[in-house]
Order: C-alpha cells, then structure tokens, then sequence
C-alpha cells in the first residue's frame, strides 16, 4: 500500500470513530432532561434583563478595578525588583512568590471577611470590596512577573544609547523602555485580563449584596430560587461572550507580532 | 577651542569583567579635534575602552577626564557630561517605537530643554546633513542598515556635541553601505569634530584619521601617524595583525 492511500485509510477510520461517537451521544443522552434542566424557558426569561444589567455589569466592572488596581501595583512592584537596591529587590520577590503560592480564594476571604474581622475595618462596598483588594493582590503578584519580563525584554543597546544622550535612569525607562516593554506585554497581559474574568468568580465566596451579585452569584441564586440549573448555563454564556472576543484578540496579536518579527 | 586641551585623557585605566582582565593599565588621549582610530583584533579591549570614556562601563581602576572633568568624581554630573559626547553604536540603537525626527529631538527636548521648533529645525539640520532629509516621518525598521546608522549619527549630533565616539560603525552593515556611513564620518571630520572610531576600516583610519592606535589583549601595543604604523608597523604584533586585514 502505497504511504497516500495509507493516510486516507487512516483519516476515514478517524472521521468513523468520530461519528460514530457523535452518534451514539445523540442517541443515548436524555434529550427532555437537557432541556427541562438547563434550557427552561421560564427559568431564562427570569434572568432577564438581570444577567446583563447586574450580572454582566458587575463582572466586567469588579474586572476593570482588579485589572486596573492590579496593573499599577505590578509595575511598582516589577520596577522594585529590577532595582538596584537589595532591599527593594528582597521585598518584591517576596511579596510575588507569596502571592502566587496561595490561592486566590483563601486571599480573597481573608481580605473580604478576615481581616475585617481582625481590626474591625470595614472595606469599602463591604466584604466584596475587601474581596476585591484580595483579588488585586494576587493579580499584581502575577502581571509583576509579566511586566519585568517585558521590560528585560527591551534590549540592553537601547538604554545604552538612551544614558549616551544624557537621559537620567528614570527618564530613560519612561521614554525608552517602558513603551516597548508595553508592546512586548500586550498579549500576555491581555492574557492575564482574562483569567482576571474568570477569578472575580471567586469574589461571590464572601457574600454580595443585590446590587454586587456578579455572573457567578447569579446563577447561584438563580438555582436556588428557581430549583433548576439553567441559570448556570446562562451565565456560562454570558462568561464566554466576555472571555472569547479577548481570547481571540490575543491570538490575532500574536499573530501579527510574529510577523512583524 | 583651545587646540591643544585635551578632549579626552584616560590614565592608568584599569577594567575588569568578573577575574579577566580587559584594559591592563592603558594611557590615552585624544586632542580637540582630533581624530583617533583604534583597532586591534576583537577581544583586545578597545570597545570597552571606547565606552569606558562615557562610564557606559564602570573603570574598575583610573581616571577618565572628558574635556578637564574627572568623569569617575561622584561630584560630577554624568548626565551631562555624556550630553556632550555622542556615541554611535554597531547595532545602531534608534529607538523603534519613534519616528527618525522623534528620535533626534526627544533628547534634545528632554535633556537640553530645547522648544519643540528649535529642536525639529536642529533635527531637520542634521538629517539634511547625513542625506536622509525625507525619512523623518519614517520608523526605523523600514531604513536599510546604512540609513539607520546615519539617522543615530543625526541623533547624535543633534546634541551638538563637543565630540564623537563611534564603536565600530560599520561592523554591522552590508558592505555596500558601508561607503555611505563612511562619507558622513570624513565630512564631519573635515569640519574639525573630535572623534575616537573604533573600527576595522583601514582606508578610513588611514586617510582620516590624525593617531592611530593598536591595541591587543588589553595593552596599547602602537600608536602614531596612521600612515607611519600601517605601511611601517614597529611591533611585531601589529604586524602580523596587519598582515591578516590588509
């Protein structure tokens, strides 16, 4: 047998395993129980315009402080660790290593519910204020590491002849490193905003007032109030129509960057 | 200018990378006006002396005097200092995320303080100077080598220096644009800039230069009349050095 005819003998078997796999979900799956639990019709109705007007909202909103708070914190945190000062450099590396060994749930309550409870401070928006510094601290621990990595990335010759012209260190990475460094993190940065969705998941762990519930609270309620899962497909939908244009965004960046490459 | 000060004078110059020792004690100066190749086979040292003149690396023993100032003194501002010696690099170093004009006047904004219209007519002067008039709205990434290291050599000058450090020029270019980086080299030295060139070139060196300079495993072995020491080394090592490029 010759190695084409091979190919395509292989190929057809793949494709039969497929549909016959295919197939047999089809016919084997309880179609009624599918749609009475998770396509309800009712249950959906109900959600409306609630998902979007306060689910979605508050999801893409708690996204933007966390991703906002965390960026900043990052960059001060990746210029302390590419200082030349010991102190600084033990200090960022500390607070990184810690952040990124603990999960995000276990920070997010201790900020949210814990440390309220220690000193009687109360965060602002309540626990899920609280939540959010959590979230904060441990996204900024994460793009920390994506930043410095960007900013070493930028090649030493430019910093060379940036200080030859007479640029001072701080005007120097302001003006020569930092907007390269910034090209260079894009994607993974765009990266991390995205799995920054999907962790404000994790703030409805401390409890949320009606006008905080984000996706995940939501559909939470949702199962409780109306007995029947279909408010978490809902949601999940309402997650991938947030995280897929983003995911896709990055994939046509990086694209477009090896080619400029 | 005082013809005979001293643009640049480095005494008992000492450089070290980790235990390997790369600049052995090394007297150098360059006179205003001047022109002073080094050369020397790679691994020599005469790079890290170049950037050693404007602290890009850190002497580990000497003095450094750049027009009468000590550059190693804490007291002296290096910034400053460095704002009057351009430096052009092999690999070029414009900054890819500005236009050429943007490269020539951020520094000239930020460091100098020049107004925004002074410092594009300064731009426009040099890039006019180096024949790329009509590339300032271009990004680097789309000249040839050869314009690249032209528009760094407008950059440069558009600080008005008082002098010029070129570390090895040409080193990265095709060999057909070499001619083009070299040409605006004469002429500037043809207007009396002080200039210390690193370089394998030669005819430059020969033609253009006032001192020649040999060195070899981190000691000055040569120096003189470029003419004297190319067509009559006295050192047995610049010979044989000769005897491979020429």
């Amino acid at each position: 047998m010759k190695r084409s005819q091979r190919r395509r003998l292989t190929h057809l078997s793949l494709y039969g395993v497929l549909i016959v796999i295919v197939l047999a979900v089809a016919f084997t799956a309880d179609w009624h129980t599918v749609k009475v639990n998770f396509f309800d019709g009712d249950t959906w109705k109900a959600l409306w315009p609630d998902i979007v007007t306060k689910g979605a909202k508050n999801t893409i909103w708690y996204t933007a402080i966390a991703f906002a708070g965390g960026l900043t914190l990052a960059l001060v945190l990746a210029l302390m660790k590419l200082s030349p000062i010991l102190g600084y450099r033990w200090i960022a590396t500390g607070y990184i290593e810690f952040f990124r060994g603990l999960p995000a749930l276990v920070v997010i309550i201790f900020m949210g519910l814990g440390v309220p409870l220690a000193f009687g401070w109360s965060p602002p928006g309540g626990p899920v204020g609280g939540g959010l510094i959590g979230l904060i601290m441990v996204s900024s621990a994460y793009m920390a590491e994506t930043l410095r990595a960007g900013i070493q990335a930028v090649p030493k010759g430019q910093t060379e002849a940036a200080r030859s012209l007479g640029m001072s260190s701080a005007r120097t990475m302001v003006t020569v490193v930092l907007p390269q460094a910034v090209r260079i993190v894009i994607p993974p940065l765009t990266n991390e905003f995205v799995l920054l969705v999907k962790d404000t998941a994790l703030l409805s762990a401390v409890g949320m007032q009606d006008n905080q519930l984000d996706l995940t609270a939501l559909g939470q309620n949702g199962l409780n109030t109306y007995a029947n899962p279909s408010p978490l497909l809902a949601i999940a939908l309402m997650y991938l129509a947030i995280a897929l244009p983003l995911t896709r965004l990055v994939a046509w960046m990086e694209k477009r960057q090896q080619r400029a490459r | 200018m005082n013809g005979t000060q001293r643009a640049i004078e480095v005494r008992q110059l000492h450089k070290y990378f980790g235990d390997n020792e790369v600049l052995k004690g090394i007297d150098f100066h360059v006179d205003a006006g001047q022109v002073v190749c080094v050369i020397g086979p790679s691994g020599s040292g005469k790079s890290t002396l170049l950037r050693c003149v404007n602290r890009l690396e850190e002497p580990t023993s000497g003095q450094i005097f750049v027009e009468g100032v000590d550059i190693c003194d804490d007291e002296t501002d290096l910034d400053k200092v460095r704002s009057r010696i351009g430096m052009v690099f092999q690999q070029f170093n414009l900054f890819p995320h500005m236009t050429v004009l943007d490269n020539l006047t951020v520094a000239q904004r930020k460091v100098r303080r020049r107004s925004k219209s002074e410092a594009v007519e300064v731009a426009r002067k040099n890039l006019a100077k180096v024949g790329l008039a009509e590339k300032e709205n271009a990004y680097p990434a789309h000249l040839s080598g050869g314009q690249q290291q032209r528009v760094a050599i407008a950059r440069a000058l558009s600080m008005n220096p008082d002098m010029m450090l070129f570390d090895e020029p040409t080193s990265a270019l095709d060999p057909e644009l070499v001619g083009d980086v070299l040409d605006v080299m004469r002429q500037l030295a043809e207007e009396g800039m002080t200039m210390m060139v690193v370089t394998h070139e030669m005819g430059f060196a020969r033609e253009v230069g006032d001192k020649l300079v040999f060195m070899d495993g981190g000691v000055i072995v040569e120096e003189g009349d470029p003419h004297e020491v190319l067509a009559n080394p006295q050192h047995e090592r610049t010979q044989r050095f000769l005897s491979k490029v020429l």
